[in-house]
């Protein structure tokens, strides 16, 4: 059932040479403390870590004992200022990844020790998480960038591509939209500038890279998710490639049953399982009627594969049965039915009243921000419900941030943004005040969903029903009913090769000056390099949008790679935007 | 051709020495030299003379000069003039133009304190060891660079005598003070100064000493009468050299060889000892009856030479000693220095330098008389070719012969080394390239370097120039040390062009020389900031490994900032502007262009570093016109400076989010509900303010919530605080008082709808279904009765559910019927309902056999209605 790619479908460059990278150089770096030592790990490193070096590496290398450290500064302060206080002498050594910041060093020297610590930059920014998906796991990205204007991260993103290019050559052709996308474009560039000559002269393995920030495309990454590894990652979490649900447990979301149901419609893969099932107990079943060698082949040869595989079902047909349970319980036939409703645009007086309903039963203030979000950009008008008294004082900060992010649009403009702006423009000089217009306006954006979605036929006409076990274009992961916008967008690009003929789409997205594409002359791209993409999205991606592309490229003979700030979806969204009681 | 050998002078049966001169000085020294100080770097390095030494017969007025000149006598001062103006062709014949007017060079006026001894470090600085125990450092071109002192005990005692002796850490300093005590520091880049122990019974200076190096640690020999004694850093040991002949009474004069491998001692007896330096072995000795002590004795010995020989030199005669029973004997016209070497003695005196040094072993081979060795055949061969005789024939076949030929063409290639004239270097070359046509295979490395590696030393070794430096003493300082020299003479396009000659990597070759010409440049201060730049820019341009703000940084170091910051214009790499600009205190443009560079990090720190440096007015304006800073700083005082932040937003009048400011204030900062909820009266003004009445108005129901939460817990106990009005409400009914929850209720306007949602979910969570009926009764309830039904299924309560059901609206019964299990009378109703979408609703719930009728009954209406 899992669709073949075509067979001219170029081969994916070999991504773990990446992790070895990595690998080597946490060696080098522990190597660097000879003896034995302990290890402090940030909670946040320690699923990336396990995947780049396991405990039995970390023992080869004399780490004795492995902590997890919660809050990093306050606890090496406490802890250098413990020894000391008790008289101890040793040595200790902060690695920080993937960058060290100004403000580390700062925060030692606050502390008192940093004359007692040695730093270090451990530059782990890419992890691949599959063959062709590489996450920098910086989930902090969406809000420090698109919330908080913090362009630290931009530099990470320039550091990672540099790194690309140097493995995998240049990359002929490169398009992007987004403030965040050509930020990190150009810093990019200004990187292979300064260290000219090490890629020039190879030959590209990847012939396209296209650059996305997040805020084009919000809509998208806040649909509930129907492809099955998006489900799975709604419904229990995928982090670092892990699923972390209580079915699951820490189980690794591979293997073979896995690779073929990920991204298949949800409908599809109950059935594909139980079709599964039936042929697994066929396979078991061939052991009767065999004499004592056929039976000793069996045991020997295929019944471990059996059993593992017999293992993977059983825990797929759990998570099945337990998202299933999930989503009917709060109705999720409703709830899609209403989201497809907001994508159409129709019945929009129905769908806001399920919204108020949500609302009113207090289901999950995090669904019902995301539905409200939803409405407010694809409807482009303000779903303001007093929503705050009802669910604390804090949310009422996370309507602001919303808004500001660009979650939720107002109707009108803003009265205090444009008095800000106009009280800036007053005092510098013309063309500076120009530029903070733009950012201004593009901070006070409106979103033209509505637009936007015709102009790219995101909603395909149906006539009849629509078959998901035969997806006929990349609205099956939405269950046909809506074409992800930046998958599409990505489409059209490519056909192109340049954003020609889409100023009206890029317009109605307020890119107009964010909108890039940079071809080289040099035509040593092989043809087959020129159908491996390279996407990177700044600020998440959806596994739905994963899927679509991963389809996509089966369509077109293209192989697409991912490059993603952190795997998302809506609900990471929202929690990244809320304001939460500390 | 014949009398090649006559300047060689045997010495015992197998050494030959030889003596050339290097250069006939120049330099015009109206002063014998034994009136000076004289101190000569190795390597061909400079020479410095300090005339009119403090003598106590001299009068006071009399300032001592401190001159220093090239090996060849040019005044170095005159190399500084010669490519101060940039000559970008070769500067050498402007050296010679404007030399004269050189001359008249105002001389350095010593004015500090008498000077005890002079030398040179390996970096080539000149090191002056005063008499306070002050060490004043010199650059090569008579720049004061820094001083450091030998401390407080030779400062007491003053410093009688002092050495300055090169160890493979650098340069060492050795004291002999007034009190008879040393004190060393064994590199003078990184002082550390050693005391070391007392002599016992030494009531007199010694009469001769030095400083060893040994295993890498400094010792000092030295000589009280007939006694040796040898200070380590603890101990001071008495020591005897082996084999010494009797009779000696007092050691006049000790000689370390280069390497400080090798030790020679000269006794009052006019006896010579010669030994290793650890003192454990002889080597010869020698009895040359000379009974004045000599002046000087120096080692002359090359590396892997067998050959063992001390230079002694009195007034007026030089004698070469080893093992033999005859020694060299020289004259000397004229007051003469000796300068150790690597392999040889350089020996220079008011009109000459010569260079004195065992014969190598390939010239001796080729050159020796009679000599019937390969090289010597190859060379007479190619000499007959040039002459067309057929006689070059026979030279060749007999080395063919016997097989030598290629060991030929090596000797010749060895030879062609160590010659110093370039006459003689080009015929041994002729030989060896006439020899290799007659070899197949012969690797041409070896000639080929060696005619670049003579090319080079000829270039070093012109008058002009004056680096005598001989092939081994090039191969050991290496090629990267002599660009060094080179730039420290800022001989900038001799080192280019030897870089180019030699194709070294630009990164170390041109771009470094280029570099140094450039920190050299910013200097000229009679030129304009433009003009310095400009010529620089058009030099440099982009060449790789050149870093623009090393260059930069130097013009700053030469309170030249203008030129700086126009340096800077040129460094591609933000990242090394800002730290420059930031200390120039340009901190704005170091603002700008670290925001131009995109690195958050870098704009970090310039942030704070204005914020220390401006007042916060003029901070926070700075901060105004560049919004990318403004929202780091901000995300900063998020996190260290809340209330800088308000300031911020108070500035900006930004009210929006100074409403944010106090919200979130009202539940991370206070602790007391006064506290709060003043402070949510701020936040409810600002957001007035900001025209936000939706948030303002909601800040001020948070408001009166908090104050009634804080009364329902005085009076009914419990908590309530910090609940949110769902909550509290759902709270209320939980607890049993719905007359409160609905005050609350109407008091908040909570909307109906959400009203209703919330009770029915508290009573049944509550499992209370009488009053839950009760509740239903109220009135005719606004979200329909399909939701009791959902809720109290939840609650696995169907006899409950069922009685809701029959209430729930005609176009909801279908789904309530469902939902509590009644498939039949479900489909009764769609079929009445002739709704086809809720007929197929009912047929999918239809399972097994048991609704099998059911299923039927729909088909058949289905069937009917779509004959109608």
């Amino acid at each position: 059932m899992a669709f073949p790619h075509r067979p001219d479908a170029p081969e994916l460059p070999d991504f773990s040479m990446l992790k070895r990278l990595a690998r080597d150089q946490l060696i080098y770096l522990l190597e660097q403390l000879p003896g034995k030592k302990d290890l402090f790990i940030e909670a946040d490193l320690m699923s990336p870590l396990d995947r780049i070096a396991n405990v039995s590496i970390l023992k080869q290398h004399e780490v004795d004992k492995l902590y997890k450290v919660e809050n990093k500064p306050a606890l090496s302060s406490s802890l250098v200022n413990a020894d000391k206080l008790a008289g101890r002498t040793r040595k200790y050594k902060v690695i920080f990844s993937p960058q060290k910041f100004y403000a580390c060093e700062m925060v030692l020297e606050e502390e008192g020790i940093y004359g007692d610590v040695s730093c270090d930059e451990w530059a782990f920014s890419l992890l691949p998480l599959d063959v062709d998906l590489l996450s920098m796991e910086l989930p902090e990205f969406f809000r420090d960038y698109f919330l908080e204007g913090d362009q630290r991260w931009i530099n990470t993103v320039a550091q990672a591509l540099h790194l690309l290019s140097t493995l995998y050559g240049p990359f002929p052709n490169c398009y992007g939209i987004g403030r965040c996308a050509k930020m990190a474009y150009e810093l990019w560039r200004n990187l292979e500038e300064e260290e000219d000559g090490e890629t020039k002269g190879r030959r590209p393995e990847i012939g396209h890279i296209f650059l996305l920030d997040r805020d084009v495309d919000f809509v998208t990454a806040l649909c509930s998710q129907v492809v099955y590894e998006g489900l799975v990652d709604d419904t229990f979490r995928i982090k670092c490639g892990k699923c972390h649900g209580p079915l699951l447990g820490t189980s690794h979301m591979a293997g073979l049953v896995f690779n073929e149901i990920r991204n298949e419609h949800f409908s599809n893969v109950f059935g594909f399982l139980s079709q599964k099932a039936r042929n697994l107990q066929a396979q078991y079943d061939r052991r009767r009627g065999m004499d004592i060698k056929q039976m000793k082949n069996f045991v020997s040869q295929e019944l471990k594969g059996l059993k593992q595989e017999h293992r993977l079902l059983s825990l797929h047909i759990g998570a099945c049965e337990s998202i299933m349970k999930k989503k009917t319980k709060q109705d999720f036939q409703e709830l899609i039915k209403t989201e497809h409703a907001l994508l159409e645009g129709f019945n929009i007086r129905e769908s806001t009243s399920y919204i108020e309903e949500h609302i009113d039963r207090q289901v999950s203030p995090i669904e019902s921000l995301r539905l409200m979000c939803l409405l407010s950009i694809t409807e482009n008008g303000d779903a303001r419900c007093s929503l705050d008294t009802h669910y604390g004082p804090e949310h009422l900060l996370t309507f602001s941030n919303l808004r500001r992010a660009g979650l939720l649009t107002e109707q009108a403009p803003g009265d205090t943004l444009t008095a800000v702006e106009s009280k800036v423009s007053k005092l510098v000089t013309d063309k500076a005040a120009g530029k903070i217009t733009d950012a201004f306006s593009s901070l006070a954006k409106r979103s033209n969903f509505r637009a936007i979605s015709k102009k790219l036929n995101l909603i395909p006409r149906v006539d009849g029903e629509y078959d998901l076990k035969v997806p006929r274009d990349m609205a099956y992961v939405f269950s046909g009913a809506y074409v992800p916008l930046s998958c599409r967008i990505i489409e059209q690009v490519l056909e192109r090769r340049s954003w020609q003929g889409l100023d009206e789409v890029v317009r109605l997205l307020n890119c107009s000056d964010f909108a890039f594409t940079d071809m080289t002359k040099e035509d040593k791209a092989s043809s087959e390099s020129l159908r491996l993409i390279l996407v990177v999205f700044l600020g998440g991606c959806t596994f739905s949008e994963i899927s679509a592309l991963r389809f996509l490229g089966r369509e077109k003979g293209y192989r697409f790679i991912f490059l993603t700030t952190a795997v998302t979806n809506s609900a990471r969204l929202m929690e990244a935007m809320s304001e939460v009681k500390a | 051709m014949d009398c090649y050998t006559a300047n060689w002078n045997p010495l015992g049966d197998s050494a030959f020495y030889r003596k050339y001169e290097l250069y006939s000085m120049d330099w015009d020294l109206k002063e014998e030299l034994r009136d000076c100080l004289v101190a000569a770097a190795p390597y061909g390095g400079p020479i410095a003379l300090l005339r009119n030494p403090w003598r106590k017969e001299k009068a006071a007025s009399v300032r001592p000069v401190l001159d220093i000149y090239s090996a060849s006598g040019m005044p170095l001062a005159s190399l500084l003039v010669s490519t101060s103006d940039g000559p970008w062709g070769l500067g050498l014949d402007r050296v010679s133009s404007s030399e004269d007017s050189l001359r008249n060079l105002s001389p350095l006026q010593w004015k500090s304190g008498p000077v005890v001894s002079l030398g040179w470090s390996a970096e080539e600085e000149l090191l002056c060891v005063q008499e306070d125990g002050a060490v004043l450092v010199y650059g090569l071109h008579g720049d004061f660079r820094r001083h450091f002192s030998m401390g407080n005990e030779v400062l007491q005692n003053r410093v009688l005598d002092a050495r300055i002796f090169h160890t493979e850490f650098g340069s060492g300093v050795a004291i002999l003070t007034g009190a008879h005590r040393f004190t060393l520091s064994a590199n003078v880049g990184d002082l550390k100064l050693r005391r070391m122990p007392e002599v016992p019974g030494l009531q007199s200076a010694p009469s001769c000493w030095t400083a060893l190096c040994q295993d890498r640690v400094a010792h000092v020999l030295l000589a009280v009468g007939p006694d040796l004694y040898l200070l380590d850093h603890a101990a001071c040991s008495a020591v005897t050299p082996p084999g010494l002949a009797p009779g000696v009474s007092s050691f006049l004069q000790m000689a370390v060889s280069f390497t400080y491998r090798h030790l020679a001692l000269f006794t009052d007896t006019g006896y010579i000892w010669m030994g290793t330096a650890s003192l454990k072995e002889k080597l010869c000795e020698f009895n040359c009856n000379i009974r004045a002590p000599p002046k000087q004795m120096v080692w002359c010995s090359r590396p892997r030479s067998k050959e063992r020989a001390v230079v002694v030199a009195w007034e007026r005669r030089l004698m070469v000693v080893g093992d033999a029973s005859e020694s060299i004997q020289f004259v000397l016209d004229e007051d003469s220095y000796l300068v150790p070497e690597l392999d040889g003695v350089r020996i220079f005196s008011r009109s000459t330098h010569e260079f004195l040094h065992e014969v190598p072993a390939a010239s001796e081979e080729i050159f020796k008389i009679a000599s019937m060795a390969p090289g010597a055949l190859l060379l007479e061969a190619q000499k007959e070719y040039e002459k067309e005789s057929q006689k070059a024939d026979e030279y060749l076949r007999e080395i063919q012969e016997l097989g030598q030929l290629t060991q030929a063409v090596q000797q010749c290639i060895e030879a062609a080394g160590h010659e110093h004239q370039p006459d003689m270097q080009k015929s041994l070359l002729r030989a060896a390239s006439f020899g290799k046509c007659f070899l197949d295979r012969f690797p041409p490395n070896s000639f080929v370097h060696m005619c670049q590696d003579l090319r080079v030393l000829n270039a070093v070794r012109d008058y002009h120039i004056g680096i005598p430096l001989t092939y081994s003493q090039y191969k050991q300082l290496t090629i990267q040390v002599l660009l060094d020299r080179l730039v420290l003479r800022r001989l900038y396009p001799l080192a280019i062009q030897i870089c180019e000659y030699l194709r070294l990597p630009e990164v170390q070759g041109v771009s470094r020389i280029l570099a140094h010409w450039a920190c050299y440049k910013v200097q000229q201060k009679d030129v304009s900031d433009e003009d310095v730049a400009r010529a620089i820019n058009q030099k440099l341009g982009d060449t790789p490994g050149v870093s623009y703000s090393d260059i930069a940084a130097r013009a700053y170091g030469c309170g030249r900032t203008e030129l700086a910051i126009k340096l800077l214009e040129y460094e591609p790499r933000s990242g090394e502007q800002v730290p420059l600009l930031l200390k120039m205190k340009r901190s704005k443009l170091a603002l700008s262009k670290a925001i131009e560079s995109g690195d958050t990090d870098l704009v970090f720190t310039v942030l704070l570093h204005l914020k220390n440096e401006l007042n916060r007015g003029d901070f926070f304006m700075t901060l105004r016109n560049q919004p990318m800073a403004l929202s780091l700083y901000r995300q900063f005082c998020k996190h260290q400076e809340l209330e800088t932040l308000k300031d911020l937003y108070n500035q900006d009048d930004n009210h929006q989010e100074l409403g944010s400011f106090h919200i979130r204030a009202s539940y991370a900062a206070e602790e007391r509900i006064e506290g709060r909820v003043a402070a949510l009266q701020t936040a409810a003004d600002a957001f007035y303010k900001a025209k936000n009445e939706f948030a303002a108005k909601a800040t001020e129901d948070q408001m009166r919530l908090l104050r009634l939460q804080r009364r329902l817990e005085d009076e009914l106990g419990g908590q309530f605080l910090d609940l949110s009005l769902h909550d509290t409400v759902t709270t209320l009914i939980l607890g049993g008082h719905n007359k409160r929850a609905e005050q609350l209720a109407r008091d908040f306007r909570i909307p109906d709808k959400r009203l209703w949602w919330l009770k029915l979910t508290a009573l049944a969570d509550l499992e209370d279904w009488e009053e839950l009926e009760k509740f239903s009764k109220s009135k005719k309830s606004p979200i329909g009765y399909l939701p009791f039904v959902e809720i109290c299924m939840k609650q696995h309560n169907k006899y409950e559910a069922k009685k809701y059901a029959s209430r729930v609206g005609p176009e909801q019964k279908v789904k309530a019927l469902l939902l509590v299990g009644d498939v039949a009378q479900a489909a009764d109703v769609a079929i009445e309902h002739r709704n086809e979408a809720e007929l197929s609703l009912v047929l999918s719930h239809c399972t097994g056999a048991t609704d099998g009728a059911t299923a039927d009954k729909i088909q058949r209406a289905r069937a009917q209605a779509q004959k109608k």
